[in-house]
């Protein structure tokens, strides 16, 4: 395959950014979009060229650590997948495929097509969490009987790997989508019952304080979802807010 | 409970909170201008009744009118907030793969309707208030005796382009509305085993109020 690369070229965070053009060629059907870059990489370093920055870790699917924009969607054209397990067969000879970071005030670019998502992590530490004895007398969560229909539920929402799709498809650059699973994979089981209450009003603050987007509904982060998260713990999470707020 | 309307989740309840209130108000205005094409009498008592009656003046008006405010203001406050949250757009965006274009461009079709809200003024509130509150004819009717409600009606769907610019209006109120119902309830956290039903019926209601509406001004004009 012979493709032209629309490659969002920045040299750090306080420089400006351009779309730089890269043709490629002898790209493989089975190759992976990741793979397809490191070609154009190990091309760009033997020419004596800065290659192009991007994210990645497991290549599996499971880190959340790739984030690239591809043809105007977060991880690309297929669905239900991360940025490693798109494969050149979505594309034709010939295609023009034009490669982005994710964009949103709160997700700044460092380098090229790398994002500090470290916003996410903020979120996550104003509330994320749970409250275990740790001191020896840890009760084994295995003993405490849960609903089946809750545990599925919880362990849905617990999938959210944090890649930021959610935020980089939404045209209001929401992170919702992220904080309501986050929310909702505690407040569904008897364990995080306890903070329920502080731990929503903080990461919603939190989340507002990072300078992310209001919610729409427009549902594109529930799409793009590479795990599938439901628009449905969103308004889990509008309830638990509510009902928190309520309680002061 | 009072910085609740300062978080994102707390906005969006109360624009979820005016949307109903409005929406209701439209079955309300609905039912009252369908009178018009059965029977010009029942709509002259009808609209007499809603344009004197104290408790629809002087409440329920100004709530409407504060309603509709809010709902823009809101609105917009959103839209601003959205717009600020991305300062680097995308040089390629490919929308319609995972929305609809209601949903992306509620700001678009509201500021429609927001514009149909001024001529709508225009033509039948600003007048009303006028022979009521200025002229203080409070009695309803014309000189010769009959109520003027159904003959204003008329009177005013007889220019073509008026009413081909209420039509037009009541089309982007449908794209408002197919997005905007279900869009309500999600805000205010009902996600549950009746959405379904709930999207199918917002539909049938985002479809046939704004039809219905476009009926009523082409029967007129047409009459």
């Amino acid at each position: 395959m012979k493709l032209t690369l629309k490659i969002w070229r920045q040299k750090n965070a306080d420089t400006k950014g351009k779309m730089v053009d890269y043709p490629i060629d002898g790209i493989d059907g089975d190759m992976s979009f990741l793979e397809m870059l490191d070609i154009l990489n190990e091309d760009l370093i033997n020419k004596g060229e800065e290659p192009v920055a991007f994210d990645h870790d497991c290549r599996e699917g499971i880190c959340g650590m790739c984030s690239l924009h591809i043809n105007g969607e977060p991880h690309g054209p297929d669905k239900g997948i991360t940025t490693c397990q798109l494969h050149m067969r979505m594309f034709k000879d010939g295609d023009t495929i034009f490669i982005e970071p994710f964009r949103a005030n709160a997700f700044p670019v460092i380098k090229d097509l790398v994002v500090d998502r470290s916003s996410f992590d903020r979120i996550q530490h104003a509330g994320g969490f749970i409250s275990v004895n740790t001191s020896g007398n840890t009760i084994d969560a295995n003993a405490i009987p849960i609903n089946k229909h809750d545990a599925d539920e919880a362990f849905e929402a617990a999938t959210c790997i944090g890649c930021g799709a959610c935020v980089a498809s939404c045209k209001n650059s929401s992170a919702m989508l992220f904080v309501a699973a986050k929310v909702s994979q505690f407040a569904l089981l008897p364990q995080g019952k306890v903070e329920a209450t502080e731990r929503v009003l903080n990461m919603v603050k939190q989340m507002d304080e990072e300078g992310f987007g209001n919610c729409t509904n427009t549902g594109a982060c529930e799409v793009e979802c590479p795990k599938g998260i439901s628009l449905e713990y969103i308004a889990r999470m509008n309830r638990e807010y509510l009902a928190a707020s309520l309680k002061g | 409970m009072g910085g609740i309307f300062n978080s994102s989740v707390g906005r969006k309840f109360a624009m979820a909170l005016s949307a109903f209130f409005l929406m209701i108000f439209l079955v309300q205005h609905f039912a009252i201008n369908l009178l018009s094409v059965f029977s010009a009498d029942t709509f002259n008592e009808a609209s007499h009744f809603m344009g004197t009656f104290w408790v629809v003046q002087y409440i329920f008006q100004p709530i409407l009118i504060f309603g509709v405010i809010f709902h823009f203001v809101m609105g917009m406050v959103l839209e601003i907030r959205n717009k600020n949250a991305r300062s680097i757009g995308y040089v390629k965006y490919n929308g319609n793969a995972n929305s609809t274009w209601m949903s992306r461009n509620m700001i678009y079709t509201g500021a429609v309707i927001l514009l149909f809200l001024g001529l709508h003024f225009y033509d039948f509130w600003l007048p009303e208030i006028n022979t009521k509150f200025i002229q203080g004819d409070m009695s309803g009717t014309l000189a010769s005796g009959e109520y003027r409600y159904y003959e204003e009606l008329q009177h005013k769907f007889v220019d073509v382009w008026r009413v081909a610019l209420y039509c037009l209006s009541f089309v982007f109120l449908s794209l408002h509305l197919l997005h905007g119902f279900s869009s309500a309830f999600q805000s205010v956290g009902a996600n549950n085993k009746y959405t379904k039903g709930l999207r199918g019926f917002g539909k049938a209601y985002a479809i046939v109020i704004p039809l219905g509406f476009i009926f009523i001004a082409l029967y007129h004009h047409f009459n």
